[in-house]
């Protein structure tokens, strides 16, 4: 039930991003969500992508470091609350979040959200057990 | 003002007999009481009674700062511990670092060298000395804070930072004279200006900078500033610290080197070669007085030039010029001296880090800036990809910066190929 995301290395400065985006572009990865987490020197682009060996390998090859990182998609209904009984259950199960994205399925009713946890296995557990739709890897990356 | 007059005005043909009789006392000392120096005589199959005279010391291998470092901590020391009344140290991690050792005599020594470069610079009892060298390990401090005691006046034990409050003692206190880094001095005066204080205010009469590398226009930078007149001091921590060598009040043309506790020779780097006295080359120091860590042909990686002409001050001994340039990839910055594979070796300590990295140094305003770019390894992100992780490595390579180099530089982790466009390690931007 696990969804891997590629984060790539990026130093403030500009073209950074554009050259990492090229370098998808060239290699015909689809970005499905992404997020840029920025410190005052560098930043980490976090990226669910359709074919993530391929964009691991191209990233790897045009000179960035990149590494893959689990993380968990939780399906949630695209209205007020959706987020919140998320973080509910969590924070009953001290659940601790690191980061979290999200985006609004094509169909528009659903809102996906990318959580990155220090326990992913466990917040699968959580998260299942209390009836929330976990999108596997899989179905996320494919459209 | 001359302090040892019997000393520093000895007619040269006795100085040099005198150099030649202390150096056959030093070389047996050191043939039968330090390995090392055994080893490397015995090697090069010369027996200490066979050096006769200064020409035949070109037969003598020289040592070098990797000899210091391989006899880390106290491999090189020619007394037993209980005789040493003092250790200081260069920067560095194990291995990168050098210790010197000092024994009851050689303090009075160092002593007495400070007291005649301050006595050089006019000082008497009747003056008070601001001395803003940095305490602790490094010589600087202490050096100057025993000779302004040996001939009297009255020190502030200073040391270096917390500019504001420098300021506020320079005022109060009224010292007469300065000693700091040059461009700590220029440092203090930017911070008086921001403070809307005029520094030819003060009772400063005269400045003695040494430790790092500064031009004759910085000189006169500072001379205008606080109205004073700016002296030129040198020593090396290794040889015994400041010290070695002052520029005279009188003389105002290089720094004389006092030649009764030392020899200096300048040699080519690349062939070892002795060079006539006058041509510019690599100076390498003989320690003649020296108890605890005598040196033999040290050679200092600094690049001068003898000055024989005689000097109106009535010293005999001979001058050598401010030291501008290197002779290896030694880097001085903010007084401190660093060598890239000090840096190197921090870097490799540290799990998952490579040593891919480029220092550039320039100088903004009158301080040396320190950027230091680290490539993020493979290793480092691959097992991680987080901020948080990239972060504690950054606090950690800033935190053994400051704590083996005492250098804060301003750091940013980098992507691979920013560092593949330069080959260079070290990219100093200064102007000196």
């Amino acid at each position: 039930m696990k969804v891997e995301q590629i984060s790539v290395f990026l130093e403030n400065k500009p073209g950074s991003l554009e050259h990492a985006t090229r370098v998808m572009r060239d290699a015909s990865i689809n970005i499905r969500t992404l997020s840029l987490a920025e410190t005052v020197d560098f930043g980490i682009l976090r990226l669910i992508v359709n074919d993530v060996e391929k964009a691991n390998k191209v990233l790897k090859d045009a000179g960035f470091r990149v590494s893959k990182t689990v993380v968990v998609a939780v399906e949630v209904p695209d209205k007020p609350g959706g987020l919140h009984s998320i973080m509910e259950v969590l924070s009953k199960e001290s659940i601790n979040v690191e980061y979290l994205y999200a985006f609004v399925e094509k169909s528009g009713q659903n809102a996906v959200i990318i959580f990155r946890f220090d326990a992913p296995e466990k917040a699968i557990e959580v998260l299942m057990k209390n009836k929330f739709t976990v999108v596997p890897g899989a179905q996320l990356y494919e459209f | 003002m001359i302090y040892n007059e019997e000393f520093e005005t000895l007619p040269r043909e006795a100085l040099r007999a005198l150099q030649v009789k202390r150096l056959q006392q030093v070389l047996e000392r050191v043939y039968h009481s330090v390995g090392f120096y055994k080893k490397s005589l015995d090697t090069a199959k010369i027996k200490p009674h066979e050096i006769k005279s200064i020409a035949d010391m070109s037969k003598l291998p020289f040592i070098t700062r990797q000899d210091l470092q391989n006899n880390y901590p106290f491999g090189l020391f020619a007394v037993p511990m209980s005789n040493i009344v003092r250790l200081h140290a260069s920067s560095g991690t194990r291995g990168r670092s050098t210790v010197f050792g000092y024994t009851k005599r050689d303090i009075d020594t160092w002593s007495e060298l400070m007291a005649r470069s301050l006595a050089a610079a006019g000082l008497t009892k009747n003056d008070i000395i601001h001395n803003a060298f940095e305490y602790g390990l490094f010589t600087g401090g202490l050096g100057f804070h025993y000779g302004a005691e040996k001939i009297g006046a009255s020190v502030i034990p200073m040391s270096g930072g917390n500019s504001k409050r420098q300021i506020m003692i320079l005022q109060d206190f009224g010292p007469t004279a300065i000693c700091c880094t040059p461009s700590y001095a220029l440092h203090l005066a930017e911070e008086g200006k921001a403070l809307g204080i005029d520094m030819k205010s003060l009772k400063l009469r005269v400045g003695i900078f040494g430790a790092e590398p500064w031009s004759k226009a910085i000189s006169a930078e500072i001379e205008k500033t606080f109205g004073i007149t700016a002296l030129d001091l040198f020593g090396l921590s290794e040889v015994i610290g400041p010290g070695m060598a002052m520029e005279c009040l009188e003389g105002r043309n290089g720094m004389h080197i006092y030649e009764d506790h030392f020899i200096v020779e300048t040699i080519n780097p690349q062939t070892g070669e002795v060079l006539p006295e006058g041509e510019e080359g690599e100076l390498v120091f003989t320690t003649l007085t020296k108890e605890a860590f005598p040196l033999v042909r040290y050679r200092s990686g600094d690049v001068s030039r003898l000055i024989i002409e005689p000097c109106r001050c009535g010293r005999t001994h001979i001058k050598m010029e401010r030291v501008l340039k290197r002779s290896d990839d030694m880097l001085i910055v903010r007084g401190i001296n660093i060598f890239p594979s000090q840096i190197e070796a921090i870097l490799t300590a540290i799990e998952g880090l490579e040593p891919q990295y480029q220092l550039i140094v320039d100088r903004a305003g009158a301080l040396d800036s320190l950027e230091l770019h680290v490539e993020v390894s493979d290793k480092i992100f691959s097992n991680s990809g987080g901020v948080k992780e990239l972060q504690k490595i950054e606090k950690r390579i800033l935190k053994d910066m400051k704590d083996y180099l005492g250098i804060a530089p301003n750091l940013r982790l980098v992507e691979p190929s920013t560092l593949k466009k330069t080959d260079a390690k070290i990219i100093d931007k200064r102007r000196i």
